[in-house]
């Protein structure tokens, strides 16, 4: 379970994330939605200790992360799995090398199970036969759904989506979706995404939480979310111009 | 006034904390250096990164630089009749000073703002966070194997430019001026002592570890987007390149 406690985050005199608190139960798909620039991604990489919340707690099975070095934070690390915004493949390696990367880095799997495994994941995600190209030459789409086979291989946990569906097409955004229900079911994962994909996330997500001027101002079943009575919320959902919401 | 005293503050406690950081930095680095685990795979291509692919930069240089050190010292050399000492004179200048100095000035060139852009992408385009994300530690995977790499490559790479520059001013001197190989070569087996090559290779070694520290600490923390990567990569090759010098002038005055 994961359990967020009041975090606050500023850069400089902004603050980002001004008192956040929500808890994701284990297996649950949790989706955060927001405007750009909202501290979505700032919010994800608490959830991993890649930033440090000035104030709060951020509990990953009883250990907060929030204070957790060294070793300690490893250990909590080695339960996650990250779909990072545009993938974050690593350029130099090709598509099975950077799939397989974990299982060399953090297992002593023989080369032949790493083998087998690698081309299973890249199989779960639809795309066998492409071991041999390099980040460089997929497309976009492509590059999520390698991310999304790295950050499965060793079976973690949770898995963290940060947007994993920006700057796609509504049929690639679409079948990214599938992938994370399918792989979802297959795993049982608790899973975290941040999206603003509106409405294909409700589909997606077991809950969703509305973050706005550091604060998430709504959690709940999607069904709650689309009935909620919140004017930002309201206007975020329906993407109207008009409302409380200030554009920037 | 007093805005401009606090600016003046404020920019003196950030240069301040950068220079901190750098030497946290570097201090982690050799660190992790004796400590396992090793990645041997990373620092042997880094170490073709730093030293194979410089090898025909360093050719060229350091044959003109041997040539044209020919040329200008000998003429200096025969208005005191002393044309014989062509071979010291350049030996001496090329392996104490020019060997390690414009060696480390190439590299920097050629693989340090490399090295920088493409530190500086993988922090921008979140790849160093998605080895932390794994529970790796990004300076074991790119900064460790690049100073071990460069320790390495610079000495060698500056043995190399010594031999070229040396051979190169033989050239001019037995083609152009008509001094016969042996006498070239065995007054500089006068002249040359074990320590002399030894102080150019300390330099080159130095040298090494002030480039790939100062090229991996500017691409770690760049700044966003393509601005802050060209940014970076201006700014640790003007960095190392003064520090080469500055560090070389220091090293200098302690060997005399």
């Amino acid at each position: 379970m994961i359990e967020i406690v009041n975090i606050r985050k500023s850069f400089g005199t902004q603050t980002v994330l001004n008192g956040v608190s929500m808890k994701i139960e284990d297996g649950e798909l949790a989706a955060i939605i927001g405007g750009s620039g909202g501290g979505k991604s700032v919010f994800l990489k608490h959830l991993i200790g890649i930033l440090r919340p000035d104030e709060g707690q951020i509990l990953v099975d009883g250990v907060d992360i929030a204070k957790a070095h060294g070793s300690q934070l490893d250990r909590v690390r080695e339960n996650f799995g990250v779909v990072f915004q545009e993938g974050a493949l690593f350029d130099s390696l090709s598509v099975f090398d950077n799939v397989a990367f974990p299982l060399r880095e953090k297992t002593k799997l023989h080369r032949d199970e790493v083998k087998k495994r690698v081309i299973g994941a890249l199989e779960d995600v639809g795309l066998k036969g492409m071991e041999m190209k390099v980040p460089a030459e997929i497309s976009g789409g492509m590059k999520r759904r390698v991310a999304l086979a790295r950050a499965l291989i060793t079976e973690p946990k949770i898995v963290l989506f940060d947007e994993p569906t920006t700057g796609l097409d509504p049929i690639i955004s679409n079948s990214i979706h599938r992938l994370i229900i399918g792989t979802h079911k297959k795993y049982g994962f608790t899973g975290v995404i941040i999206s603003h994909e509106i409405p294909a996330i409700f589909d997606v997500a077991d809950k969703v939480g509305m973050l706005y001027n550091g604060l998430l101002i709504e959690y709940g079943t999607p069904e709650e979310i689309r009935g909620s009575a919140n004017p930002f919320v309201r206007q975020f959902i329906t993407g109207s111009l008009e409302g409380p919401i200030e554009l920037l | 006034m007093f805005s401009i005293i606090r600016a003046l503050g404020s920019w003196v406690l950030s240069e301040l904390r950068g220079l901190g950081r750098s030497f946290i930095f570097l201090a982690d680095a050799v660190r992790m250096v004796f400590t396992p685990p090793f990645k041997f795979s990373v620092m042997l291509r880094q170490l073709r990164f730093f030293g194979n692919k410089s090898l025909s930069v360093i050719f060229l240089t350091g044959a003109f630089t041997g040539m044209v050190l020919s040329l200008q010292v000998y003429y200096t050399l025969r208005k005191f009749g002393a044309e014989a000492m062509l071979g010291p004179a350049v030996a001496l200048s090329i392996i104490r000073e020019l060997g390690p100095v414009l060696s480390a000035l190439m590299v920097t060139g050629r693989a340090g703002s490399a090295l920088t852009a493409q530190i500086g992408i993988m922090n921008i385009t979140e790849q160093i966070d998605a080895l932390r994300s794994m529970a790796l530690n990004p300076m074991r995977y790119l900064i460790v194997p690049n100073i071990v790499a460069a320790v390495i490559a610079f000495p060698l790479l500056t043995s190399i430019f010594d031999t070229i520059g040396i051979f190169g001013g033989s050239v001019i001197a037995s083609e152009l001026f008509g001094i016969k190989s042996a006498t070239y070569f065995s007054q500089m087996q006068d002249f040359v002592a074990m320590e002399d090559i030894r102080i150019g290779l300390y330099k080159a070694l130095s040298f090494g570890v002030i480039v790939s520290w100062i090229c991996c600490y500017k691409g770690y923390y760049t700044g966003y987007g393509a601005e802050g990567v060209s940014k970076a990569t201006t700014a640790a090759v003007v960095m190392s390149s003064v520090l080469i010098l500055v560090w070389d002038y220091f090293l200098g005055s302690i060997y005399h």
